[in-house]
């Protein structure tokens, strides 16, 4: 129960991160640790066979594919002139 | 303490719809728009297996042979997000390929500076 | 200012979802379906694993619509990121030796791991998706680091992609040739938790996982090339 509750907060701090940083590359990695952290929540609700899933899809592939996004544009966000 | 235990799945997952929303809005590098779209599918996959969840309850899988049906979580919203889960993959691919073919013509990420729709 | 309108209307989005989760109840399910296929699950299937007896005999129509589903997504980022002229070879990074003999030694490894879990899909946590999953990242794994190999045979992995969803199509409809309907389970169904038994679920969910797994290499291949 504890170890429930810590997970999900930490999951919503790394959320809230990876909007917050200008280097893209932290942003992609904070993603990636919210789908593996999702994909223990999925083993607590007692799915294997989605946690697996989400373990190998989520954070491995979409990973990889937004790093090769990433080198192919640019690695930092301009900054914002004006609202 | 009983609302947390009633509602902490709930606060997860409307949680991560709700900061992939925000994300999506604010923003105007059209990778960060994305990576917001991404967390938002995760947190939507959440919502729906939370939903077929039952107090004390075993995965749906008959690995042994006496095993009661009626102590098991519901299988069918795990079969709806494992065919979710692979689509959100594929739908983010194009959505990159379509922002690299952007850059490739505009020369810049801002959604604010690339207006060819514009008259 | 645009900020603070969407800050106040994600809060009035979190109030209105906070009152309309009074209703719902957390770990009571009220669902009928799931009794019926708990129960018969395993004399009208075969399969122990309920989740793929679910995603693969009773609903195995939506199954090939997401099977579609990747397919055209594949094919549009292949159609998108098409350029005419070949640009020149970039000169290949060399990897250590150290890495170039780890890959090489891992690389049978994790292809025997996913044919591994999409081959037991019916009687273990697994299946096709993830088991394609796994294969597609061994096959990265040599795109980052055997340099020598110089990158997949492209034809290759076109021609396993179209043959396994054909597989999938043609065993659905021999299905409706022995009579009845589309995906019908017309193998016999042998004893439960053995290797041998529920019918055409292991064929299909090989075809699966063949097929998502050429095609997730497919589309990192594509996108790491042109551009």
């Amino acid at each position: 129960m504890i170890l429930e509750v810590i997970l999900v907060f930490v999951m919503l701090v790394a959320a809230i991160a990876a909007g917050i940083f200008k280097d893209l590359l932290n942003a992609i990695i904070a993603t990636g640790f919210v789908s593996f952290l999702a994909a223990i929540l999925f083993y607590f609700l007692q799915a294997p066979d989605v946690a697996m899933a989400e373990a190998s899809i989520g954070a491995a592939l979409t990973v990889a594919i937004f790093i090769i996004a990433i080198k192919k544009t640019k690695r930092f966000e301009e900054d914002e002139e004006g609202s | 303490m009983e609302f947390i235990q009633n509602y902490l799945y709930y606060i997860a997952s409307f949680g991560l719809i709700l900061i992939g929303l925000y994300i999506i809005l604010i923003k105007r590098n059209l990778i960060k728009m994305i990576i917001g779209l991404s967390i938002m599918d995760t947190g939507v996959n959440i919502l729906l297996i939370s939903m077929g969840y039952l107090s004390g309850g075993t995965a749906p899988i008959f690995s042994r042979e006496n095993l009661l049906p009626s102590r098991m979580v519901d299988p069918v919203p795990q079969a709806l997000v494992l065919t979710a889960i692979v689509i959100g993959v594929a739908i983010i691919a194009l959505a990159l390929s379509l922002a690299i073919v952007l850059y490739r013509h505009y020369g810049t990420l801002n959604i604010r500076k690339i207006r060819g729709l514009r008259w | 200012m645009r900020k603070a309108v969407s800050f106040i209307l994600v809060v009035i989005i979190a109030i209105g979802i906070g009152f309309s989760l009074q209703e719902v109840p957390f770990g009571k399910t009220k669902s009928e379906v799931r009794k019926y296929y708990l129960e018969k699950g395993i004399e009208q299937t075969g399969a122990t694993n309920i989740v793929t007896s679910v995603v693969v005999s009773y609903r195995g129509f939506d199954t090939l619509g997401e099977v579609t589903v990747l397919f055209i997504a594949a094919i549009g980022l292949s159609a998108v990121l098409y350029r005419k002229e070949e640009r020149l070879k970039k000169e290949v990074r060399k990897s250590s030796l150290i890495l170039y003999t780890g890959c090489r030694f891992l690389f049978p490894l994790i292809i025997l791991f996913g044919a591994y879990i999409f081959i037991h899909g019916h009687l273990t946590p697994g299946g096709g998706f993830q088991g394609g999953a796994v294969i597609a990242s061994a096959f990265l794994l040599t795109m980052l680091g055997c340099w020598r190999w110089g990158g997949i045979n492209r034809n290759r992995f076109k021609i396993t992609e179209s043959l396994s969803g054909l597989i999938f199509v043609v065993v659905g409809l021999l299905g409706l040739l022995y009579g009845g309907y589309f995906l019908l389970n017309y193998l016999p169904k042998g004893m439960p938790n053995e290797l041998f038994s529920a019918g055409i679920i292991p064929i299909i969910y090989i075809a699966i996982g063949f097929k998502v797994g050429s095609e997730i290499t497919g589309i990192i291949d594509n996108m790491t090339r042109s551009g």
